[in-house]
């Protein structure tokens, strides 16, 4: 591709939802958008590298977009199932380039991740109508077949147009659920990049840094809910040791890092972010999770890590979600304060056999106590749950590093 | 506005007290069922509702040979049927979805929202 095209290309990605999200209000059509902002692109193509790129990328796109969706439907509208898009021509709201195009990014995200939809259709959906991710990307992100992937798309979208999924940010009443289930599929994304399945690369940055994208997209436009931003700071934080976490193809813990390569203007930002949350006072799941996080990126070597304070924050996760996976983290920290005898006691009545990491952290445990031959049967069944490549290069070491 | 099948899901074999453990129970479900439906009317979304007679009493007709076969039984058979419904019209999934929540909780069975891809 030549570089004026991948230029034009590269903004029409990142432009990507804010056209969609602006052409589906429009037009009430997710298929009329779709088709719409592809033949943008064709003009786009034809036309920017000789004229540049316009001040406002987003809005020449989307009236572009718009003028060709127009003159489609009207040629098509004795077509049945293009009608009623078509009817919606003449009930249309007026168009405003800039402010309002926000907002329709925050719907068309809430209709994405609507509760009807199955959550891999929520995140397929999300990817690829807010993010510009194609169906090749996502199918291969996800390690699925381009077509699977594609059907998933197409279902998805049919589902919304035929039982008219809104197209609407929730009532404030539905909003701290439906808010979750929007952030469940970002922080899903990010998970799936940082700790990728499959034997091909052990972290996906592409996945990552489009979580942190659409979670910054979404912390613009709901500056006042903290768990968005405990969301992206617990992203920032983590994405800021990314480069440190593994080494050789193997997984490298927390406490074994290279401190001095982490990330530090993502650190900072995190940090601040946290900072942000604890000031507001209303603590939620993600800013917990941000608030250990920056525990650990707050300490200049793994010993001076405040693990009482991790401890407490994880009390605190408790109250909000008991769930066992929540408490073998925090046995995780009690073991560096009361030793691995007290948490392994608290990790051995947990229900999690065939959970990656509760194998490895009763593995580790019972390498500090020096039962050797119990270790070795945990590294085992860690090895065999997990589906990431670093993390099994990493525990095959330390099972052979046993004595 | 739109229309949604609201059906109501339970078990095939039924006992004296239909899907419902007691005669108080079921009692208790038809007065909130009945409730229910009431506000539905008020709000404007009742089309049509009702509750169905228990799977045995179908009978499958196939009309297109030259004389109807008929079989006596559901279309499939399986321990959960559609016990009864509501046809509701509503602006959009969301509504439709609530109305599907508050008629669950009346009836005390799980509801399926389905869309009609059109009313004749």
């Amino acid at each position: 591709m030549q570089p004026e095209a991948a230029a034009v290309e590269r903004v029409f990605r990142e432009e990507y939802g804010r056209v969609i999200a602006a052409l589906v209000r429009r037009f009430g059509d997710i298929d009329v958008a779709e088709e719409a902002a592809g033949e943008a692109l064709v003009v786009a193509l034809e036309t920017w590298p000789a004229s540049g790129v316009p001040p406002n990328p987003a809005g020449w796109l989307t009236t572009t977009a718009a003028n060709r969706a127009i003159d489609r439907l009207r040629r098509e509208t004795k077509r049945d199932a293009k009608h009623r898009a078509a009817s919606m021509l003449y009930d249309d709201s007026p168009h405003v380039p800039t402010g309002p195009v926000e907002d329709d990014r925050l719907r068309l995200l809430f209709t994405c991740c609507h509760p009807a939809l199955a959550e891999e259709a929520r995140i397929a959906l999300t990817l690829r109508l807010l993010g510009g991710l194609t169906v090749a990307e996502i199918a291969a992100a996800f390690l699925v077949p381009e077509p699977t992937m594609g059907q998933r798309i197409t279902r998805a979208k049919q589902k919304i147009a035929a039982a008219k999924v809104p197209y609407r940010v929730p009532e404030t009443a539905d909003l701290p659920q439906r808010l979750g289930a929007v952030l469940t599929v970002l922080f899903l994304v990010f998970n799936e990049g940082y700790l990728a399945t499959g034997d091909g690369d052990p972290i996906r940055a592409e996945l990552t840094g489009e979580a942190i994208r659409l979670t910054r997209v979404l912390r613009q436009l709901m500056p006042d809910q903290p768990e968005v931003a405990g969301l992206l700071a617990l992203m920032l934080l983590t994405e800021a040791r990314r480069t440190a976490r593994v080494r050789d193809g193997q997984l490298v813990p927390l406490a074994d890092q290279d401190r001095a390569r982490w990330d530090r203007s993502l650190v900072d930002e995190g940090h601040a972010l946290v900072r942000e949350c604890l000031a507001v006072n209303r603590p939620g799941r993600y800013q917990i999770l941000a608030a250990i996080n920056a525990v650990h990126t707050d300490a200049p070597t793994a010993a001076d890590t405040d693990w009482s304070q991790v401890v407490a924050l994880y009390d605190q996760l408790t109250e909000l979600d008991p769930s066992p996976i929540v408490t073998l983290n925090r046995a995780v920290a009690l073991a560096e304060i009361d030793g691995p005898q007290v948490a392994l006691a608290q990790v051995d009545r947990l229900p999690l056999a065939g959970y990656h990491a509760w194998h490895a952290t009763r593995a580790d445990l019972l390498r500090r106590l020096g039962r050797s031959a119990e270790a070795r049967e945990q590294y085992d069944a860690a090895i065999s749950a997990t589906q990431n490549s670093a993390e099994r290069a990493y525990l095959s070491r330390k099972r052979a590093e046993l004595t | 506005m739109a229309h949604y099948l609201l059906s109501v899901h339970g078990p095939a074999e039924r006992n004296e007290f239909g899907n419902y453990g007691s005669k108080d129970e079921m009692e208790a479900a038809f007065a909130a069922t009945g409730a229910f439906n009431d506000k539905l009317k008020a709000d404007g979304y009742w089309v049509f509702a009702g509750g169905l007679e228990p799977a045995a009493t179908a009978t499958v007709v196939d009309g297109q040979g030259a004389a109807p076969v008929m079989t006596d039984g559901p279309y499939l058979e399986s321990k959960e049927i559609i016990g009864g419904f509501w046809v509701v019209d509503a602006p959009d999934l969301d509504v439709a979805l609530r109305l599907a929540a508050e008629g669950s909780k009346a009836c005390r069975g799980k509801v399926e929202v389905r869309p009609f891809e059109g009313v004749a």
